[in-house]
């Protein structure tokens, strides 16, 4: 095992981690040599779909589930041999509901404060804000809340004994366009407490509100940067394309074998040519001739659902 | 409007003692339409999907699905509509031939239907050297491709889609929405709800939910416009903001 030389500016280190899993006769690879730093303080993002590995990242990094191979530090602490230590420091929110269904809202508080041998007023200040929204159902059960509720419920018992490393699985998943906008704006005044957040999430547009992210997608890494960052490094003219008939539209670009791709983007087309001289008038040109009406391509920048599929494909090839 | 309505709603209401989750909603839906049906969570989405597919009877107002009322004709609505979410879609422990051919049994397909259909699907779906794989050994995209091929195996009048491109790869999410364009292409009305914003732009219509009321309903250009927004996202935010009750 190479010693390595660790930066104190780290919160997080992972170093090439690999996990395995079998199911029935078949071995699955979930993590194929995973490794990123998170720096203290940074609000890091885990961007990927369903079955990308980001839970068996999580479970690692939390001491649940044992890597086969590669190292992994949280604050210095090694999460196999200095598990009861990290266990302290960590605040965990895991992407299934784990509260006590049959205990209150304060229950639960109380509960988890206790275990970490401190108690709710200690603390107070750190969840305030948040608990507040949901103080006025203290005296329900959690079983009983709504998914927003038990959202924020979760979050106040993952930080009630104080952590300095957040790591929170999927929070939004499943969760409406406005609670996940509030959820993040909560997530962003907790940054402002010094608390390093790491964070997973398969909803592209949230790489946003991250300082760093990684892209993950079937075990391994596409990407690790800022997320604008990323997107700078899509290199190929990116055109915006719409017209009043847009699934014949996307039947046309698609045989088109100038294309190189074409993904719907809301109400365009985002398309890439093969040939940098293919622009704007060879794709208007193209599409008068087939008598497409109200036609419009305009050159825009990719966002990060363009790189992610840009970066998808390129790990195929 | 001369076009056929499939789904003609109206005054549709369900209480739960003093709750009224939904609160008298009208609309309407036309054949081969691909109908967006938006909300935040607890705006009542679910209980007005489950009243449509014949799943939970109305405390009041009309609905015709498919031509069959929701509150005698429950039955039959059931075997002339598909159903598909992200937690429901197929059987993990079949393989992929043994789906198509028990929703195809369970539908009342006889076996030379079920037959032509397992070739259809597996051939457009391009699983020809999977169909004797155990579902479970699928990649997710993948499952919710076949799921959703697998609950317009009849051909139904309308399809009912809860959020399935949830946790979706970007890449499998815009293939699943042109097997829904296509799907509506062939007559079949699509009415789907979604929490991804761009994919409300893909709808003809778009209905926004707020405290149990329709609060919006219109094409997606039709709402920004009134909305003065660049987007569904915006519209969406506008509006869902409103609410006063939670969950």
């Amino acid at each position: 095992m190479a010693k390595y030389n660790s930066n104190n500016m780290s919160a997080v280190i992972v170093e090439n981690i690999i996990k395995k899993y079998r199911v029935e006769k078949t071995e699955v690879t979930a993590l194929k040599g995973v490794s990123f730093e998170v720096a203290k303080g940074e609000l890091f993002g885990i961007v990927g779909p369903d079955g990308a590995g980001k839970t068996s990242l999580f479970r690692v990094l939390t001491t649940l589930l044992l890597a086969e191979s590669g190292n992994a530090t949280i604050e210095g602490h090694d999460v196999v041999k200095d598990y009861k230590i990290i266990r302290k420091k960590l605040g965990y929110m895991p992407g299934r509901f784990s509260l006590y269904q049959d205990l209150t809202v304060e229950e639960n508080l109380t509960f988890f404060a206790t275990i970490f041998n401190t108690s709710i007023e200690e603390n107070y200040d750190l969840i305030k804000d948040i608990y507040q929204q949901i103080e006025p159902f203290k005296d329900r059960r959690a079983g009983k809340l709504s998914g927003g509720m038990k959202q924020k419920l979760a979050l106040c018992c993952a930080l009630i004994h104080k952590p300095s490393v957040l790591l929170l699985d999927e929070p939004t998943t499943g969760v409406d366009a406005v609670s996940r906008k509030e959820f993040w704006d909560m997530l962003q005044r907790l940054k402002l407490q010094g608390i390093t957040i790491l964070v997973s999430t398969p909803y592209m547009d949230e790489a946003s509100m991250c300082d760093r992210v990684a892209l993950l997608q079937e075990g391994k890494i596409l990407a690790i940067d800022k997320p604008a960052q990323i997107n700078q490094q899509f290199q190929d003219p990116l055109w915006a394309v719409q017209a009043s008939n847009m699934y014949a539209l996307l039947k046309v670009m698609k045989q088109w074998e100038a294309v190189a791709s074409c993904y719907s983007f809301g109400e365009y087309y985002h398309v890439v040519m093969k040939s940098e001289n293919a622009g704007a008038s060879a794709i208007n040109e193209y599409l008068v001739e087939r008598q497409f009406q109200e036609i419009e391509v305009k050159k825009i920048d990719a966002n990060i659902e363009d790189s992610f599929m840009a970066l998808m494909n390129t790990a195929h090839e | 409007m001369n076009k056929e309505n499939v789904i003609v709603v109206n005054g549709l209401t369900k209480s739960f003692g003093d709750f009224v989750a939904v609160d008298h909603i009208s609309f309407e839906v036309s054949k081969g339409e691909i109908f967006g049906f938006l909300g935040a969570n607890g705006a009542g989405k679910t209980t007005a999907m489950r009243m449509l597919c014949g799943l939970s009877t109305p405390t009041s107002g009309k609905a015709m699905v498919a031509g069959f009322d929701v509150f005698r004709e429950a039955e039959k609505i059931k075997q002339n509509i598909g159903y598909m979410s992200q937690k429901f879609s197929l059987y993990e422990d079949l393989t992929i031939k043994e789906n198509i051919q028990f929703y195809g049994g369970i539908y009342g397909l006889t076996k030379k239907q079920i037959q032509e259909k397992t070739d259809y699907l597996v051939a457009h779906l391009h699983l020809q050297n999977h169909q004797n794989s155990l579902v479970k050994s699928l990649p997710l995209g993948w499952k919710q491709k076949l799921a959703f091929s697998v609950a317009i195996v009849h051909d139904p009048a309308i399809v009912f889609l809860d959020e399935p491109t949830g946790g979706v790869d970007p890449v499998t999410r815009r293939e699943f929405w042109e097997l829904i364009y296509d799907a509506s292409e062939r007559g079949i009305t699509v009415f789907v709800t979604t929490h991804y914003m761009d994919e409300a732009e893909y709808c003809h219509r778009v209905s926004i939910m707020v405290d149990g009321r329709i609060e919006a309903l219109d094409t997606p250009k039709g709402l920004k416009k009134t909305y003065d927004s660049v987007s569904m996202d915006e519209v969406f935010l506008k509006l869902a903001r409103k609410a006063v009750r939670g969950e």
